[in-house]
């Protein structure tokens, strides 16, 4: 009863649960995550309009696009909030997104920052760190659940990683924006997804914060797949290999941030003349 | 070296002090049966009036207990435990109605010319389902109630509403004398429990002791609680139920655990309640008593374990003054209260300690 409440023909087998992600997840055809011909309307406004998008294993992708283009809806149905209206989203070769929810998306490893930083502002860095992590995360796991060693070591590594070992008793509703930004990305780390999903990561950084976020994204990818939705410039050139243009719910164009920033149609519709 | 920080902050405050201040309170509280039983007459006599009173007092300090539980750590505002409450408390009175019935009928049904029990009745004149249903009562209740609600993701002020309609609807039920709860009137009349009288002294210490143990164990699964992950998952949820889906955690489970952990608290302190008090009816399912045991927790401090038992022992102490001296402006000054609280006092009588302690 008191188990995750999973909806009928996806058992927890079904969807590769209790197996180490990178295990589990079947990626033989190279791709973390497909997406094709998705569409979502909400009362006949078309959000995403037949999109198709490819992450490869291991990419780091830049999504960007003008305002209502669609960005923070397309991350809503690869996070299982909005279902599409049309459409097929696979996770590895083998998950289908769209008859997951929320909850078995993230545990098969997606993990997403929200464009707000959302900690748990009540409780400590710490805490906050290790409630993220990856473990067994029923209710009845939660009452008995100790840290053990290894878990503390994570831990500590990733405080380091996101500099914040000095305020790891601190509330975590004390932190700065930008600190709050950085534990909510170890957070992240913490739960140590294949895919992570990343709004806006750089809004509200100082030069240096932002310039420390690109170091610290540029060496995940490879061993994660990144899809970053993000606005500045500067920094998507700092870390982008591959960028998609959105527009009015559709890739518009896609390749090198030097490609897409010669393209025609995307200096009309974004980059404007 | 990873406490959480409501832990950590009473330890700053000072252990010793806490302690001493909760070891103190439990020894008056041991030793306030043990003084009933003295002679009439005695100096150091503690009167059934004052035994009941505080007796009464604990059982809602326990119900402000599991309020915050939910309300303090998992931010459901529940406006309708007093349903789980007198749950629990019918189906005790149940009991104590065919023990002081013996053979035949509870006299209400008498009265309404009923020639046998109700099925629902059976095996009530046992102890043990009577102890069963004052669980299963309000503990099913609350996961038949929650499951839906949590499933369909009703929160904050949806959420109290209908918890609200749910106590309301209750006291609708009980009140129809066809439902065989004995109508507006309840169960009164009792006469023994187990076959010890109801009245005795004896009986009361006794009752009086098992709901200072019920008090404390309470508070020592709320304290395990709190230390615990899940006590952890609960503040989350409080905070960024978003986050906390996109971190893998369903909340739905937590929810309805300590949802019906809270109901079936309720549901004992209950049980404990009626036969000290000695009458249970629909009137405590009304609405307004669930929203008292709200201003008890808002009072005391929500989110923390001390906090509502003070808040309980506070306006009920409060209340059974006012009750005395101006009957007639009770009501005003509890509305009185809960404005002031939720102005001035917004972490309740705790906070304002912790406050005083930290300057």
């Amino acid at each position: 009863m008191l188990e995750p409440i999973l909806d009928s023909g996806s058992g927890r087998d079904a969807i590769g649960l209790g197996q180490a992600r990178g295990q589990g997840l079947d990626v033989r055809h190279g791709t973390v995550l497909t997406l094709e011909d998705i569409s979502v309307s909400f009362d006949g406004f078309k959000a995403l309009n037949a999109l198709n998008l490819y992450i490869g294993v291991g990419e780091l992708r830049c999504i960007i696009g003008p305002n209502g283009a669609g960005k923070t809806t397309l991350m809503d149905v690869i996070t299982g909030k909005t279902r599409p209206t049309t459409g097929k989203a696979w996770f590895g070769d083998t998950l289908d997104l769209t008859r997951m929810s929320e909850v078995q998306i993230a545990q098969a490893g997606i993990g997403r920052k929200f464009q707000k930083p959302t900690v748990f502002e009540a409780l400590s860095v710490y805490e906050n760190l290790e409630l993220a992590q990856k473990a067994d995360k029923s209710v009845l796991a939660s009452l008995v659940a100790r840290l053990n060693g290894e878990q503390r070591d994570r831990i500590d590594e990733v405080l380091h990683t996101i500099r914040l070992t000095t305020s790891a008793q601190r509330q975590a509703g004390l932190l700065s924006h930008g600190q709050k930004q950085f534990l909510e990305i170890g957070m992240l780390l913490m739960q140590d997804p294949q895919l992570l999903l990343l709004d806006e990561p750089v809004a509200g950084m100082t030069d240096a914060e932002t310039a420390f976020t690109a170091e610290l994204f540029k060496g995940l990818a490879g061993k994660h797949s990144l899809m970053v939705v993000e606005h500045d410039m500067g920094f998507v050139g700092s870390i982008a290999d591959h960028v998609t243009v959105l527009h009015q719910g559709s890739v518009l164009a896609e390749g090198s941030l030097e490609q897409v920033q010669a393209d025609d149609r995307v200096i009309e519709v974004y980059l404007g003349r | 070296m990873n406490q959480p920080l409501l832990v950590t902050a009473t330890q700053k405050a000072g252990p010793r002090w806490t302690l001493a201040v909760g070891a103190a309170a439990l020894l008056v509280l041991l030793a306030l049966p043990l003084l009933s039983l003295l002679p009439d007459g005695h100096g150091l006599q503690v009167s059934a009036y004052t035994l009941t009173l505080v007796g009464k007092i604990l059982c809602y300090a326990i119900v402000a207990l599991a309020l915050d539980l939910v309300w303090g750590y998992a931010g459901l505002l529940s406006l309708g435990h007093g349903l789980f409450f007198a749950l629990g408390g019918y189906a005790m009175g149940m009991y104590l109605m065919r023990e002081a019935a013996g053979d035949g009928l509870p006299a209400f049904m008498t009265f309404l010319s009923w020639s046998e029990l109700p099925w629902y009745w059976a095996g009530t004149q046992h102890f043990a389902w009577a102890l069963c249903l004052v669980v299963l009562a309000p503990g099913l209740l609350a996961l038949v109630f929650g499951f839906f609600a949590f499933r369909s993701r009703i929160k904050g002020v949806y959420f109290s509403i209908m918890t609200q309609a749910l106590t309301f609807a209750g006291m609708l039920l009980f009140f129809r004398n066809e439902t065989g709860f004995g109508g507006n009137n309840g169960f009164t009349h009792f006469r023994s429990i187990l076959g010890f009288e109801i009245t005795a002294q004896s009986t009361r210490a006794v009752l009086f002791l098992l709901t200072v143990a019920l008090l404390v164990a309470s508070l020592y699964l709320g304290w395990r609680l709190a230390r615990s992950k899940f006590g952890r998952v609960l503040t989350a949820l409080r905070d960024a139920e978003n986050r906390l889906m996109f971190c893998g955690y369903d909340p739905r489970g937590f929810k309805l655990f300590v949802w019906v952990l809270s109901a079936v608290l309720c549901g004992l302190a209950g049980a404990l309640y009626v036969p000290q008090v000695g009458i249970i009816n629909p009137s405590e399912m009304s609405p307004t008593n669930s929203i008292e045991a709200a201003v008890w927790v808002a009072l005391g401090g929500r989110g923390t374990l001390i906090g509502p038992l003070l808040g309980a022992g506070l306006v009920n102490g409060m209340k059974s003054w006012f009750t005395v001296a101006f009957p007639e402006y009770w009501l005003f000054c509890l509305g009185a209260l809960f404005i002031l609280v939720t102005l001035y006092l917004p972490k309740g009588v705790v906070g304002l300690l912790k406050k005083r302690g930290e300057q």
